[in-house]
């Protein structure tokens, strides 16, 4: 397992990138830590699986430095690097029994086949198909597939990271659930650092200690979930994050107070920004009171979702969502407050930082 | 669940019923009717039973020929389907290259079959084809008209020239079909070139492998055009198929009952062997 260092990482498909829309991945610099679980979370095209296959050496970048454990990387092979990756779609070997595929990767490098036979037994252990050790691995349905492609990277012992590119895209909903349990459990037990892309919320959040969420080709905020649910540095984050996504308000600053559309807010503190920034107010859905007191609004909608209703409304002409309980009482002349610590203030949508108090921040 | 039965459903099938009649089965049942009875002109026929059968199959003339086609095809499908397989494989996969490849590829199998023999008869001419003329200025000693190796290597080589790339085409197509995730998986795997072609390549052009072999099996045990064209079975009985030794019973002696009869042996043997192959080739995938 290895600490990975991505060492001011750019990179263009096309040849001499001049200006920074000419990158599909603009700079990256960060450090990932041994045994560390992260998601790489962000819509199709955001760069996601070029950062990914950048690091898995299937790609080699256009500008900077890859670094295992402090050793450069970056011109080295796949296989030099040691890297272990899952596709989108299960890569099996279907001539091959289920056994012979885990055996692949160890054989490739000369292991001794008695040590072959020790991780192997282990692995199909670790992944429930010991019965099927001897069968052809073409018969199976497509979690089994998928667990074998994983078992494919797990099998060696000295692999530097295991990368995921959406594994679970083919996965009955169910079975997404029991597979992800299970890398987690994994994870814990064995300690691997992981890296895993993925456009789902859900599945980013649930899996990973650090999520890194990406958007346009730049990484715009790495977080633990609760970081990114209570303070997305950037607007895009608080969009992508939850269900639904953080309603975001154009918003006047004059030193702590806010104005949205004639509605003024006190905020307990005094952004700083840049003189003529476009400024908006953050708040998600969750953190709005909707009651009798506070701030008019219209409601053109309520969604029943089961434990929770999702109320559409108007706020200083611009729609906005209100999670209420289930239980939660919509009067007739419904008024809202905003939860005050859980304000976010962003200028040219970047957060601006709230006090040194508040974590989180970078 | 209540069915529905309705006799003019019979209409439906038959406008089929009337073409394959009419373009299969009337056709193989006059080759059978002849097969069976002999004639001495004026529509007269007479029953002969399994004669001619017998007299074929007891014929050295049939046996040598066969053997002859058997050893052709063997030849030309170990040469075609390896060589087809490793020009696949090192065809571009992008970029301009494909196109030019495609269609280099696919001109050959664009020339009727008797200009391909035409082209070649005069090819391999000593006095003035650019091949036969060229070895023999070398020094080599070539000549298809009276030397029976040399006849063989020039349909060897014309058929080669001629089909290879029908081979080509299908393993291309199944290779173009592989998902970029299986090499980079090989990749991380730490697979060698081989084990990608044996694990990855090969199993997945398995099904058009089996196409391209049935195909050219068939085609080459029937060929009749080229070899008819370049050495008209010679030098000797050298290069007579059974397709032209047919044809010169046939046609040439208008012996019609034998020739019906090798007819229908000649069509029950090529039935045969490409059921044994399709069969060898399918069970082989389904034993797992």
């Amino acid at each position: 397992m290895a600490r990975i260092n991505l060492d001011h990482i750019r990179h263009a498909y096309g040849p001499n990138p001049k200006k920074p829309s000419d990158y599909s991945l603009k700079e990256v610099h960060h450090e990932w830590n041994d045994g560390g679980a992260y998601a790489l979370l962000g819509p199709s095209g955001c760069g996601k699986t070029t950062l990914l296959n950048i690091i898995s050496g299937l790609l080699q970048p256009s500008e900077g430095k890859i670094l295992f454990d402090g050793k450069d990387v970056t011109n080295l092979s796949t296989q030099e690097r040691n890297i272990a990756q899952v596709f989108q779609f299960p890569v099996i070997y279907d001539t091959m029994t289920v056994y012979d595929n885990l055996a692949f990767p160890l054989r490739n490098r000369k292991v001794p086949e008695n040590e072959v036979d020790r991780r192997v037994t282990e692995i199909l252990e670790m992944i429930g198909l010991s019965d099927r050790a001897k069968k052809r691995a073409q018969g199976l349905t497509a979690d089994q597939k998928q667990k074998i492609s994983l078992g494919r990277g797990l099998v060696r012992s000295d692999v530097s990271a295991i990368l995921f590119d959406e594994p679970l895209t083919v996965i009955d909903p169910h079975m997404k659930w029991v597979l992800r349990s299970q890398l987690k459990r994994l994870h814990k037990q064995f300690g691997f650092t992981m890296v895993y892309v993925t456009h789902d919320q859900t599945e980013a959040l649930t899996f990973a200690d650090k999520v890194v969420v990406m958007y346009d080709g730049e990484i715009v905020q790495i977080g633990t979930p609760a970081e990114l649910f209570e303070k997305p540095k950037h607007t895009f984050v608080g969009y992508f994050i939850g269900s639904p996504g953080m309603n975001v308000l154009p918003a006047k600053i004059d030193g702590s107070s806010v104005d949205l559309d004639g509605q003024k807010i006190a905020l307990s503190f005094a952004p700083k920004f840049a003189a003529g920034a476009k400024t908006e107010l953050g708040i998600r859905p969750e953190f709005i009171r909707l009651g009798r007191e506070g701030m008019p609004v219209s409601i053109s909608k309520v969604e029943d979702i089961g434990r929770q209703k999702i109320v559409r409304a108007t706020f200083a002409n611009r729609p906005i969502a209100i999670v209420v309980h289930e239980d939660g009482d919509i009067p007739a002349e419904p008024k809202i407050t905003f939860d005050p610590a859980a304000i976010n203030i962003y200028a040219d949508s970047w957060r601006v930082a709230d006090s040194l108090l508040v974590g989180g921040e970078a | 669940m209540e069915k529905t039965w309705n006799n003019k459903a019979w209409f439906m099938v038959l406008p089929v019923l009337v073409l394959v009649a009419f373009s299969a089965v009337i056709p193989l049942m006059t080759v059978v009717n002849y097969s069976v009875q002999d004639t001495f002109g004026n529509n007269e026929f007479f029953w002969a039973g399994t004669d001619w059968f017998t007299q074929v199959l007891q014929s050295d003339r049939f046996w040598d020929a066969l053997t002859r086609n058997l050893i052709f095809s063997g030849i030309i499908l170990a040469i075609e389907i390896p060589l087809g397989i490793l020009i696949a494989l090192n065809m571009p996969k992008t970029g301009l290259g494909v196109p030019v490849c495609l269609v280099l590829m696919s001109l050959p199998l664009l020339i009727p079959w008797n200009v391909v023999g035409t082209i070649w008869q005069v090819f391999g001419r000593v006095d003035i084809g650019l091949l036969g003329y060229t070895l023999d200025a070398i020094g080599i000693p070539y000549n298809y008209v009276n030397n029976v190796f040399d006849a063989w290597i020039t349909l060897i080589v014309m058929d080669i020239w001629h089909w290879t790339s029908l081979v080509v085409l299908l393993c291309y197509a199944g290779l173009v079909s592989i998902p970029d995730a299986y090499y980079q998986a090989a990749k991380i795997d730490g697979a060698s070139r081989w084990a990608v072609f044996r694990y990855i390549q090969l199993p997945k052009m398995k099904r058009v492998l089996l196409i391209a072999f049935l195909l050219r099996f068939m085609d080459s045990f029937m060929i009749y055009t080229e070899p008819f064209v370049v050495t008209g079975g010679g030098p000797g009985n050298a290069t007579t198929f059974l397709s032209i030794d047919l044809v010169k019973t046939a046609i040439g002696q208008f012996d019609l009952g034998p020739a019906a009869a090798l007819s229908l042996i000649y069509f029950l043997i090529i039935l045969l062997l490409s059921w044994i192959f399709y069969t060898v080739m399918t069970n082989s995938d389904a034993q797992s």
